[in-house]
């Protein structure tokens, strides 16, 4: 019996993150039909960005999921066949530049803990956004474990609230699409 | 370029799709279609309730193998073709659903019948469309009969607005259109085919599984060529029946929950199973896992999310299927012979296997059973005359003991497994093939759900024949709760409530009842010719238990063929 070789990955089924870069068409009604599919087929989203692209017609969506191979290959194909979807790029962390924006608010009443969460975004290479009596608000760009890593270390001062951008994705290197 | 109002747009755009039929209703957002539909040449048949509208698009799809069309207006209108088109985005069949919707001011203003539509249909929908200016329309209309009809067929939604159907405006009718996110036709993989071919030819045991993607294509002929070039015994899904003739000397029917026993105990002892247009679904194969376990799958399919989806084959073709296939009989040698002993043997093992099963399960000993009146249909309707059915027991009597002899006349509900859907959808049949007598296997249960397009068939000359099995009872659930739930039965009895008889004579259309073969016999002579719609009343034994089964989330090795 011949292994099966109508993958379009590797045989592997443990889960591990994705990164798809997904070219759609720039109009109403287009992010609705793929949250819905990821919902519908009990697919996983961890993280979901949208903006326009280099041409003003299309949308770049890129969209972050655990998930094994084998349904990794089925999301593919089903997102393939929604009429919107012009194109799908599957990236991970070897072929692809890839960045989160995050920003925290921490407690920060007294001033030397200020000074060390300043310290810290230093090292993190974040920058102060605001900063009041009671609080103060980094911004980290990053890898979403850096940004992990730096909530993690901060998170004794107690963080107040979290917003993050979710992924943005691009593949390195020469393009060669023909959009 | 001429100026016309959106509505007048639409019906233009209609016509030049040459749309013979539009089933529907209106209401107060599509209003300006209907009159737009006065001056229009396509015939439109007013329906008793949105649903039927969309069965009956869809039963004239699937015999016309082009796409139907229904009307309703916003809200409630809207909201009834869902099941419809549900229903037909689970088989796979084109229909363009066009509804009515407020105004363009008033949308999102929670509007007197105003309803999300796209919404609501977006995950049984191919695709949707909602036209902001009129000037829209006619490219829009184009590109929804293209969506719906090419690659996996499927339905497409086409909402408009009520001030956007008055809009008058120029309008220009484009000849050739593109959908840069959508390419349905590609090319197959020939190496593939090629791996295909070879796997096929040194199998011993081969089995084609035909899926209802070749009657969908129209494979007909290229699937029998196959068969016989390679004597390949020749199972089909439920879907998937009549895909192949079913007197045919290699043909053992569907598999499945309720396939024939032989199709269900021979494709486990095959080596190698050719699926072509299937999806594997739950109810053909039982579990994904034991189906074709440790042999060769092949795949041919046009939808390449399909492969691979509920089970790893081992080469998958992609593309439509009957010129997969026709390459595929191009790369088998013209020298080639089978095997002859082994083929010997495995014709012999289904002889073998026909027999068996047919000793072994006894049919009930009444003067009327499903299973003999189903042969008799067989014996009366002519072999191009058109059968669907309803869903339930009637469904898999039909399955098993009604053989399809005339490829691509059989289709039914087989995905969703919508109740009411027969009735119209043979209606429906009726308006593409208003030459052939078109049959409805029903049950009381499901009948009765759409029983008022008695009025449709009635008025609008598009007689069928209701084949009524009629056991009081919603039997197939019944028979669940006899198999599993201990006898107890819950929210099941009909209680012979109403009377059909009656019921189809108050509409004007001829009745039946039948007490023994003799007089089925003579009711169905006389219904075959009739021009007027015919209920034929078949009082059956409401404790007759479809066999065999295989149990839901079993294997088909665990069929079970009797009490």
């Amino acid at each position: 019996m011949q292994k099966n070789k109508n993958t379009i990955f590797d045989e592997d089924n443990e889960n591990k993150m994705y990164i798809l870069s997904v070219i759609v068409e720039n109009k109403p009604g287009v992010l609705f039909r793929i949250t819905n599919l990821f919902r519908s087929r009990n697919f996983n989203i961890e993280s979901i960005t949208v903006g326009i692209t280099e041409k003003p017609d299309l949308s770049r969506m890129t969209i972050t999921t655990v998930s094994d191979v084998k349904t990794l290959e089925q999301l593919v194909k089903q997102l393939q066949k929604l009429i919107d979807v012009i194109q799908i790029n599957v990236l991970n962390k070897e072929n692809a530049v890839y960045r989160e924006l995050a920003l925290i608010k921490m407690n920060a009443k007294d001033p030397t803990t200020r000074i060390e969460i300043a310290n810290f975004a230093t090292i993190y290479r974040g920058n102060i956004m605001d900063i009041s009596n009671e609080t103060i608000t980094v911004e980290i760009i990053g890898t979403p474990d850096k940004i992990d890593a730096f909530k993690n270390l901060v998170s004794s001062y107690g963080i107040i609230q979290v917003a993050r951008t979710g992924v943005s994705a691009l593949p390195r290197g020469a393009v060669n699409d023909d959009l | 370029m001429s100026e016309m109002s959106g509505a007048a747009a639409l019906m233009a755009a209609l016509e030049k799709e040459k749309v013979e039929y539009i089933f529907g209703l209106p209401g107060g957002a599509n209003l300006p279609i209907y009159d737009a539909l006065v001056d229009s040449k396509i015939r439109h048949i007013l329906v008793r309730h949105e649903q039927s509208a969309a069965h009956m698009a869809d039963g004239y799809a699937r015999i016309k193998r082009k796409a139907g069309v229904c009307f309703a207006t916003s809200g409630p209108g809207a909201t009834n073709l869902v099941t419809g088109i549900a229903t037909a985005y689970a088989d796979s069949s084109p229909i363009i659903a066009v509804t009515g919707q407020v105004a363009l001011p008033m949308i999102g203003k929670d509007a007197f019948q105003e309803t999300d539509i796209i919404g609501v249909t977006n995950p049984c929908t191919k695709y949707a469309f909602q036209p902001r200016v009129a000037s829209e329309i006619p490219e829009m209309v184009k590109k929804s009969f293209y969506i719906a009809e090419s690659g996996r067929p499927g339905p497409v939604l086409l909402d408009i607005p009520k001030d956007v159907q008055q809009q008058v405006t120029k309008m220009d009718f484009p000849e050739y259109i593109k959908v840069r996110g959508y390419n349905p036709i590609v090319d197959a993989d020939l190496s593939e085919i090629n791996k295909a071919c070879e796997m096929i030819l040194k199998a011993e045991k081969p089995m084609i599984m035909a899926g209802g993607g070749v009657i969908l294509s129209g494979a007909f002929s290229e699937l029998q060529t196959l068969a016989e070039l390679l004597s390949i015994p020749v199972v089909t899904t439920f879907k998937g029946k009549g895909a192949f003739p079913e007197n045919h000397p290699l043909a053992l029917g569907p598999i499945g929950m309720h396939g024939h026993a032989e199709a269900n105990k021979m494709v486990q002892e095959a080596d190698c199973i050719l699926a072509i247009g299937a999806r594997f679904s739950d109810r053909t194969v039982g579990r994904f896992d034991e189906f074709g376990k440790d042999i060769n799958v092949i795949h041919f399919d046009v939808d390449p999310a399909e492969i691979g989806k509920n089970k790893s084959v081992n080469a998958a073709v992609i593309g439509d299927v009957k010129s997969s296939l026709r390459s595929l009989i191009k790369l088998i040698p013209k020298n080639f012979r089978t095997n002859e002993e082994m083929s010997k043997l495995w014709l012999g093992r289904k002889r073998e296997l026909v027999n068996y099963y047919e000793d072994s399960i006894k049919d009930y000993s009444r003067e009327i059973t499903a299973k003999k009146a189903l042969k008799k249909l067989r014996e009366i309707l002519p072999a191009d005359g058109i059968v669907t059915t309803e869903v339930g027991q009637c469904q898999m009597w039909a399955s098993l003991h009604f053989d399809v002899i005339s490829p691509g006349t059989f289709f039914s509900s087989t995905g969703l497994g919508t109740m009411g859907f027969g009735f119209p959808a043979s209606i429906g049949a009726k308006a593409a093939r208003i030459d052939v007598p078109v049959v409805d296997i029903a049950g009381d249960g499901s009948f009765s759900m759409t029983e008022n397009s008695l009025a449709v068939s009635v008025l609008e000359e598009l007689p069928v024949i209701v084949f009524l099995l009629n056991n009081q009872m919603l039997g197939m659930v019944a028979q669940w709760q006899r198999t599993f739930y201990n006898r107890r039965y819950s929210g099941v009895h009909q209680k012979n409530c109403p009377d059909y008889c009656k019921l189809a004579e108050s509409y004007g259309a001829q009745a039946h009842r039948v007490s023994s073969m003799d007089e089925l016999d003579k009711a169905l002579k006389v219904a075959v010719k009739s021009d007027i719609a015919t209920v034929i009343d078949i009082p059956i034994d409401p404790d007759e238990d479809v066999y065999p089964f295989v149990a839901p989330g079993t294997g088909l090795k665990d069929m079970i063929i009797g009490a």
